[in-house]
């Protein structure tokens, strides 16, 4: 892709410039239907139709009055606030979940960035985020944004260790950092898949189940740095209002909604080039016509939109967690069992 | 140590057992009913709004004092002798109308729905309707009138007793030497018109 558009223009920077748009596309229409979907899936769960006006039985045009809506929205600007940290916030936390977008492989030709720090790169930006609802907490001036806002950075901050940790695993097998490269090298069919423990001979049988758990642990830790029910303390609506949402309006309540949204893709992302062969079909090479370029890309989306259901399934079942048992889980339950496995995918390339 | 594995174990299986219900209430009948669309059925005693049969309102008042908000207001004029309250003079049960109504209101801003001026009713003709969609912009549109009267009319009819009640009080003025009470001499004379009409009809 980057050398058929430098092909095409000639020009590094109209290349880099063009890079990134089909990415925001991507992103803001993912945010906008995912709002759908989420009614939608949680309206079924409770025996609803859910949105059934706009668009006919299915609301497909529900997000759309939906934006409409929003953007007619006053700014609002609370008494005594922090004008500029509060204008600020929303679009720090947009940009850090855009950034992170960056590095998602869609398929074998396009990726925002190839970075041979990839995934480092991602656990760095996504943390930008976290800043901007803590600025969004304490520039609104009320104790709920604040309240919100703290929990939020003592979650997303402790529940970096266990997805750094289960993300190790599939570095040390993989020996590198790069978001591409953790595609390619699941190639060949659903049995070479960092999952089942990647490609290699018979002896990987005895990583399978520590990989299936570095998985499920990966899982929930991104569920907790997206904000994600059973871990949205940072909204908790029945506790604490609506959190870092709380005094914001229109157009800013929007960012911070797409933030959410993106971060659902993005984290489902990772989890499926870290373990679910990324952009690879599952069939590998076996039948070609699934594996072409564009085929990867349905692959790869695919796996990705099936992750973000199961995070609505999970918010639609799971009740919220408390403060102290978000922590006990972190602490006492994934970080060891992430070191476990750690210590066991460690051993096994050792030996 | 066994507590610690017991507490994965629970946590894990609660949440896949909780996520099975949610799976498979995707796929179960939707109970919602739509609206304006749909509409359930309602009891067979329900109470909405009322309604007043002028057909049959004989002007008794008796609805507006057992209404306990007060939302019923009921105007009445005397008929003259001779005169037909209504299309027949009768109630559909044959019974005889005395009273012009020209202003019965039923304000259902005040109405409560209790039903109790439905009871007093000697001829059934105020009763609940099944209509409980009646939402407007302004209070006031609130205020129903069910008379069938025009003002006009009323005026007339008011003319008319008040030229009936002056003849009365001349033949009176002339009677005056017999001293007979007037009270007694009034329903004597409604009452001869109406078995009238009643032979006619």
């Amino acid at each position: 892709m980057d050398k058929f558009l430098l092909d095409i223009f000639g020009s590094e920077l109209i290349k880099d410039l063009i890079i990134p748009v089909p990415l925001f596309a991507f992103v803001i229409v993912f945010a906008l239907y995912a709002v759908l979907a989420e009614r939608k899936v949680s309206a079924f769960m409770q025996n609803r139709p859910g949105p059934n006006r706009a668009g006919g039985r299915t609301g497909i045009l529900q997000p759309i009055v939906d934006a409409i809506k929003l953007l007619q929205k006053e700014m609002v600007l609370p008494e005594r606030a922090d004008k500029w940290l509060y204008w600020m916030a929303p679009f720090v936390v947009f940009t850090g979940t855009l950034l992170g977008f960056a590095i998602i492989p869609f398929s074998s030709i396009y990726v925002g960035v190839d970075l041979n720090i990839g995934l480092f790169y991602f656990f760095a930006i996504t943390s930008i985020s976290v800043v901007g609802m803590l600025i969004g907490g304490w520039s609104s001036n009320n104790k709920y944004s604040l309240y919100g806002s703290m929990r939020s950075v003592a979650q997303i901050v402790s529940y970096e260790i266990p997805t750094a940790l289960a993300a190790l695993n599939i570095v040390m097998l993989a020996g590198t950092l790069s978001m591409q490269k953790f595609c390619e090298l699941q190639a060949g069919g659903i049995q070479n898949w960092f999952i089942f423990g990647g490609p290699g001979g018979l002896s990987k049988v005895i990583l399978i189940p520590f990989l299936v758990i570095a998985a499920l642990i990966l899982f929930i830790s991104t569920l907790a740095e997206a904000n994600r029910t059973p871990f949205d303390l940072v909204e908790a609506d029945s506790e604490i209002v609506a959190g870092v949402h709380l005094e914001y309006a229109g157009m800013q309540m929007v960012m911070f909604l797409f933030a959410e949204y993106a971060q659902m893709f993005a984290v489902s992302g990772i989890v499926v080039t870290l373990f679910l062969g990324g952009w690879q079909s599952p069939f590998g090479n076996a039948i070609p016509v699934l594996n072409t370029p564009w085929m990867q890309f349905a692959w790869f989306i695919g796996k990705g939109l099936f992750f973000v259901f199961v995070q609505i399934w999970l918010r639609w079942t799971l009740p919220r967690l408390r403060v102290d048992q978000l922590m006990q889980l972190c602490w006492k339950y994934l970080i060891p069992i992430a070191l476990v496995c750690v210590f066991a995918v460690g051993l096994y390339l050792v030996l | 140590m066994k507590v610690y594995f017991k507490n994965i174990y629970l946590a894990i299986s609660s949440i896949l057992i909780g996520m099975s219900i949610t799976f498979r209430h995707m796929f179960q009948k939707k109970v919602t009913i739509q609206y304006p669309e749909q509409k359930l059925q309602l009891p067979e005693r329900e109470r909405n709004r009322l309604f007043v049969n002028m057909d049959d309102c004989i002007g008794c008042d008796q609805c507006a004092k057992a209404c306990p908000v007060s939302c019923i207001d009921i105007e009445t004029i005397k008929a003259v002798p001779g005169d037909i309250v209504g299309k027949t003079g009768t109630t559909s049960q044959g019974k005889k109308k005395a009273l012009f109504v020209p202003k019965f209101t039923i304000d259902f801003a005040k109405c409560c729905y209790c039903q109790l001026c439905v009871f007093p009713c000697p001829t059934e003709c105020i009763y609940m309707t099944d209509v409980f969609e009646f939402s407007t912009f302004t209070r006031s549109d609130l205020l129903y009138e069910f008379t069938d009267m025009t003002p006009e009319m009323a005026v007339e009819k008011k003319k008319k007793i008040e030229e009936y009640a002056i003849e009365l009080a001349k033949k009176k003025e002339t009677a005056a030497a017999a001293a007979k009470k007037p009270v007694e001499k009034k329903p004597e004379e409604t009452q001869k018109p109406a078995t009238d009409i009643e032979k006619e009809t």
